[in-house]
């Protein structure tokens, strides 16, 4: 089962290969990882999909707080909370087909954001689920690439994230 | 405002002097220059070792005796990089150091540059925490950081990486103030609800015995233990490191468990009902398979870190503190405990199966060396030990009444360990008797080490238990490998005397009996160098009690099988 953890990390130089070694070196192991820089400069935010079948979440939850450029972990299982991930795919589409694809996507109130020769690139923002069910809505198309940002989450109301 | 500047290598040493450093072990090169310039005004003394390893070693072994800080110093490249087992050494056992190493000069990083390595890249995973100094202005507060991360919460080399311009440049000096580090998890109060159940368990349970490792040792609890066990009359058992933290003549010492532990001890843990484990982390070697491990017993374990709780067996109660702290409100907590049935059970099952071991018709048992040892020293000596046949024999035979006397790597398992690490503990106690007792496969890792010890006018001894064997390796090839013996042979093995000699120690050899106790004595006369004994011993002498890796105490060898030799 895939666990989120929301990481506040010191702004340093390799804080992200300490935690990437950890991972590696424990043997735990990461579905996603999300890293990006918060309100505050000194911190940055890593929120992080863990598989945690092989491995407690509690184990990799003290395993990460001990290291000393990570300053918290929150472990969201038990918290309400607003997810988000962002996938892109391009994919392969006919001029005629481009009526259903619009349509198909306005359904997943996602945007067509680039045609090209052949090719849309298509965009759809939304919990995990939503962006696998989109992914497969297009296997039929023939997905050419495609890129997901791993999910980033928020715990709603006074939860700290 | 004006800030004082100081030059960085003397900022640095400004601080190990706030840290009451009196000694550094390094060995300089390029870009460790200016830290050896401002070490020629210093009070600060610099052990020069004949080789890195030696170095971190000496530091480890100096620490893990003192209970102070360690201090090694490498250059750039190469010197780093020789650290690096050293480190995972004191990291594996929770050993406060601090390792300084060069770097080269900022504009010269990345460029694969002379001497130049990604020390902090490489030394991540073997270090509690690290740093490379890229800002001067942080040097004098980093240097500060990492002594108090290397001493404080669970204990562990931290290392500092400063580049040439740096530690040649001016650095702002600041006032010190490192507590309350953020991201860093301070040591948390004692929980008064989990102790009041932990001794509630104490006084409910039928067989309740208590597991203590490194993590007393490293608290400094060795007082409070015995006032826990006393007052609850509760049978002790100690890992390899924490070996001295409970006296071992002392009626409630049931020995050290595990995989070439004591049969009463192994016995103990798996009948009990109870088991109390402080600051140990259930390592490999003492529960075998897990799944089989002390199956009836519920588990209390009380550690500095949270991370080690319910890591691999899980707990009823656990409680994340210091040893010391938590036992002094444990001992508070307890109601006294008569001893009963069970306690009369764990001194028979100690009394029905001591250790034990045959005298060989040829050579000299390795164990009675190791015996008269102890006999000879009554107990009191600082011992080292190397890893294998020497490192067990070691533990088994050399009985000790205080902690901080038995420096061994416990979970590295470094062949070459023992004789820098008696170094370093011989410099931090200069009026003990420091023995380190070797295997002739282990003294050959960091032998060039003699040279320090002379130099040094170091009398640390060297016991060497001499079987022209990787011993340990061969008696698991012997028992599991159809005896098909292959990388063990170590005939041709340099003359240790005559090499002690060579190096301006002694050198001492015996190879009877009844020589073992005059060699003994005439070695652990010397006041003034270092001393090689080199005792022949029986070559295919193995390590009994042995239960397989991976197996349970039901699995245990107690002899050599009959029908394999």
């Amino acid at each position: 089962m895939t666990h989120t953890l929301s990481a506040l990390v010191k702004n340093r130089p390799r804080v992200l290969a300490r935690v990437a070694g950890l991972f590696a070196r424990r043997d735990f192991n990461i579905e996603s990882l999300a890293v990006s820089t918060t309100e505050d400069a000194a911190v940055s935010r890593m929120t992080i999909a863990v598989d945690a079948s092989g491995t407690p979440l509690e184990q990799v939850r003290k395993q990460l707080e001990k290291l000393h450029d990570v300053v918290t972990v929150i472990d969201h299982t038990e918290h309400a909370v607003v997810e988000r991930e962002l996938c892109m795919i391009k994919v392969k589409v006919k001029a005629s087909q481009r009526a259903e694809v619009a349509a198909l996507v306005e359904i997943f109130r996602g945007d067509i954001i680039d045609i090209g020769n052949g090719a849309l690139i298509v965009q759809c923002v939304g919990n995990s689920d939503k962006i696998d069910a989109f992914i497969e809505n297009f296997a039929d198309y023939g997905i050419i690439e495609l890129v997901r940002t791993g999910k980033v989450v928020l715990a709603r109301g006074s939860q700290k994230t | 405002m004006s800030q004082k500047m100081i030059n960085g290598a003397q900022g640095m040493l400004e601080v190990f002097a706030e840290e009451g450093v009196d000694v550094i072990f390094g060995y300089p090169g390029g870009s460790v220059i200016p830290i050896y310039d401002a070490l020629y005004d210093s009070q600060i003394r610099n052990i020069l070792p004949r080789h890195e390893q030696g170095a971190a070693h000496a530091a480890d072994g100096y620490a893990r005796s003192t209970g102070r800080v360690g201090v090694c110093m490498a250059t750039s490249g190469p010197g780093a990089l020789n650290l690096v087992t050293g480190l995972a050494n004191a990291y594996m056992d929770s050993v406060p150091m601090v390792a300084i190493t060069g770097q080269v000069k900022r504009n010269l990083i990345g460029k694969d540059s002379f001497q130049e390595a990604d020390t902090t890249g490489v030394t991540i995973p073997v270090t509690k925490h690290n740093y490379l100094v890229t800002n001067p202005a942080e040097l004098v507060d980093i240097c500060r950081e990492a002594f108090y991360l290397a001493r404080t919460g669970r204990p562990g080399p931290v290392l500092v990486d400063v580049p040439f311009d740096v530690s040649i440049g001016e650095v702002p000096w600041t006032e010190r103030n490192i507590e309350g580090l953020d991201g860093y998890e301070e040591p948390q109060p004692v929980d008064d609800e989990l102790i009041r159940q932990a001794a509630q368990m104490i006084e409910e349970a039928k067989r309740p015995i208590l597991m203590i490792g490194g993590g007393v040792v490293a608290s400094g609890a060795a007082e409070k233990l015995i006032e826990l066990a006393t007052k609850c009359n509760l049978g002790v058992i100690h890992t390899l490191m924490g070996k001295g933290a409970f006296p071992e003549s002392h009626e409630l010492s049931m020995g050290m468990p595990g995989m070439h532990g004591m049969a009463y001890a192994s016995t103990a843990l798996q009948n009990s009902d109870l088991m109390i484990v402080i600051g140990a982390r259930f390592d490999d070697r003492i529960t075998g398979d897990l799944e089989k491990f002390a199956p009836g017993a519920q588990v209390i374990h009380i550690d500095i870190d949270a991370a080690e709780i319910a890591k691999l067996r899980p707990v009823k109660v656990g409680i994340c503190a210091d040893a010391g702290a938590a036992l002094e409100k444990l001992v508070a907590a307890c109601k006294s405990r008569d001893k009963g049935p069970w306690e009369q059970q764990l001194f028979e099952w100690r009394r029905t199966h001591p250790l034990s071991y045959p005298m060989p018709d040829e050579g000299i048992a390795p164990q009675y060396i190791v015996e008269q040892l102890y006999e000879l020293t009554g107990g009191s000596a600082i011992i080292a030990t190397e890893v294998g046949q020497n490192q067990m024999w070691a533990a088994q035979y050399y009985k000790l009444e205080k902690p901080r006397r038995f420096l061994s790597s416990g979970g590295l398992g470094t062949m070459g360990y023992g004789f820098p690490a008696a170094i370093g503990a011989q410099v931090g106690n200069p009026d003990d008797l420091v023995v380190d007792i070797a295997g002739d496969g282990s003294i050959q890792m960091n032998q060039q080490e003699l040279t320090t010890a002379t130099i040094n006018k170091l009398p640390v001894k060297v016991v060497i238990l001499n079987n022209s064997y990787l011993g340990m390796v061969r008696q698991w090839q012997e028992l599991f490998f159809d005896n098909r013996l292959s990388g063990v042979d170590l005939t041709g093995n340099p003359d240790f005397a005559r090499m002690a000699e060579a190096h301006g120690g002694v050198g001492l050899r015996c190879a009877e009996p009844d020589k073992v106790r005059e060699t003994l004595e005439q070695g652990l006369e010397v006041k003034d160098k270092p001393v090689f004994m080199d005792f022949v011993v029986n070559k295919e002498e193995n390590v009994f009690p042995f239960i397989p890796a991976g197996k349970s105490v039901d699995d245990i060898m107690m002899e050599q099988p009959k029908q394999e030799k």
